[in-house]
């Protein structure tokens, strides 16, 4: 079980990224808890300066773009 | 450089379609297809360009040299400069706030960050080269930084920590300089390329239809209005005319894009220069929406004094390029 949060403050790059995620996930069957975490303060407690950013338990794995399909995939069966 | 558009568009207008050379249609469609693609083309160029840029720039290196040296002013250029690199979403605009904050970047230096960085950004660079030309293109990013700079250095005087949000003011106490050297990614450029190929047609696809629109309605425009039509009110002369063109700018963010094309025929049509750079300023550098994002970070106050300072700089950069242009 991942536990994957996608760090944004509501902008189109993170819906999108968030959906993709989503896309991904299901296709590939994973079991993940996917949080969508919009709090600034939240978000400002790793340390990023740039959105979006997906953590995959607990570490961050890509930051201030949209990940591909295929990144996220690669990302989520290591 | 651009013969073969024009090449391409006389052979769509006169060969393709069988148009009268001469006639109004011909000529404005015509200069509508040569024009889009010529401006579509560079903005392309640019905006691939930027993205390359955008995906080796060190924005924590950056942020923590800031952060660790003393610069004596020059931290503001460089604040300043670091917001023409960084990509154009508001959204990041917050994180990088409070980001500089957390690093004990003083406020001023944070500020000329923030003007900087919608105002100067890949989607107007490149529709500025296609528009009006490399001169003015120049003209607009330099002194877009210079804006950022001043606006900075203007606001570091005024004090106005006391007027962030409460937990960004717990974040400001709690500021340390950064010590920690970050590791550099490694990506080769072979694998950053598809990334950046995709963030360019993401960026275009939103922008390009606004862009055409434009085109079209300043095509349109272009066969309507009689030559040197708003000399008349918006004339040098007028002290009113670069006020009014900023601060009706503010609210049309949204279509910066499209109203670019717009405005470039104005000028053609007799707005000086300065009056209409001040106000796509106004329409790329300040936004509600925006706003509305700062909220988090800022009193209403702050943001008014904020959006204020910015705006008279605007003014006087309007005035002063009146005068020189």
């Amino acid at each position: 079980m991942k536990n994957i949060k996608i760090l944004g403050t509501g902008c189109p790059k993170c819906k999108r990224t968030t959906a993709l995620v989503e896309e991904v996930v299901k296709e590939a069957g994973v079991e993940a808890h996917i949080e969508k975490v919009e709090d600034i303060m939240e978000i400002m407690k790793y340390n990023v300066l740039t959105t979006p950013v997906v953590v995959i338990d607990e570490e961050i794995k890509i930051k201030g773009r949209v990940p591909s399909k295929t990144e996220i995939q690669a990302l989520l069966t290591a | 450089m651009f013969e073969w558009i024009q090449e391409l568009a006389d052979w769509v207008v006169f060969g393709l379609l069988h148009l009268q050379a001469g006639g109004h249609l011909a000529e404005a469609l015509n200069f509508f297809i040569y024009d889009s693609i010529k401006i579509l083309l560079l903005l392309f160029i640019v905006v691939f360009l930027m993205g390359i840029v955008n995906s080796y720039f060190p924005v924590e290196k950056v942020r923590n040299y800031l952060s660790r040296n003393k610069l004596y002013g020059l931290e503001y250029l460089m604040a300043s400069l670091f917001g023409v690199v960084t990509p154009f979403c508001s959204c990041s605009s917050v994180p990088l706030f409070i980001g500089f904050v957390q690093g004990g970047i003083p406020l001023g230096v944070t500020f000329a960050f923030l003007v900087t960085s919608p105002l100067v950004n890949e989607v107007a660079i490149g529709l500025f080269v296609g528009l009006f030309g490399l001169k003015i293109t120049l003209i607009y990013v330099i002194s877009g930084v210079l804006l950022g700079m001043t606006s900075g250095l203007i606001l570091s005087r005024f004090k106005l920590e006391h007027l962030l949000t409460p937990w960004v003011k717990d974040i400001l106490a709690r500021a340390e300089r950064e010590g920690e050297t970050f590791q550099a990614e490694r990506t080769p450029f072979s694998e950053r390329l598809p990334i950046i190929w995709e963030e360019v047609i993401k960026i275009l696809r939103g922008v390009v239809p606004y862009v055409i629109v434009g085109i079209a309605i300043g095509g349109l425009m272009h066969g309507y209005i009689p030559e040197g039509f708003f000399e008349r009110y918006m004339s040098k002369e007028n002290l009113f005319a670069v006020p009014m063109a900023t601060i009706l700018a503010v609210p049309m963010y949204a279509n910066a894009s499209g109203i670019l094309p717009v405005v470039q025929v104005l000028v053609s049509k007799g707005i000086p220069l300065g009056t209409a750079i001040a106000f796509m300023m106004g329409v790329v550098g300040l936004s509600l929406p925006e706003a509305m994002l700062l909220k988090k970070v800022m009193s209403l106050k702050l943001i008014g004094i904020f959006f204020g300072v910015v705006t008279l700089c605007i003014i006087f950069s309007g005035y002063l390029f009146n005068l020189i242009l």
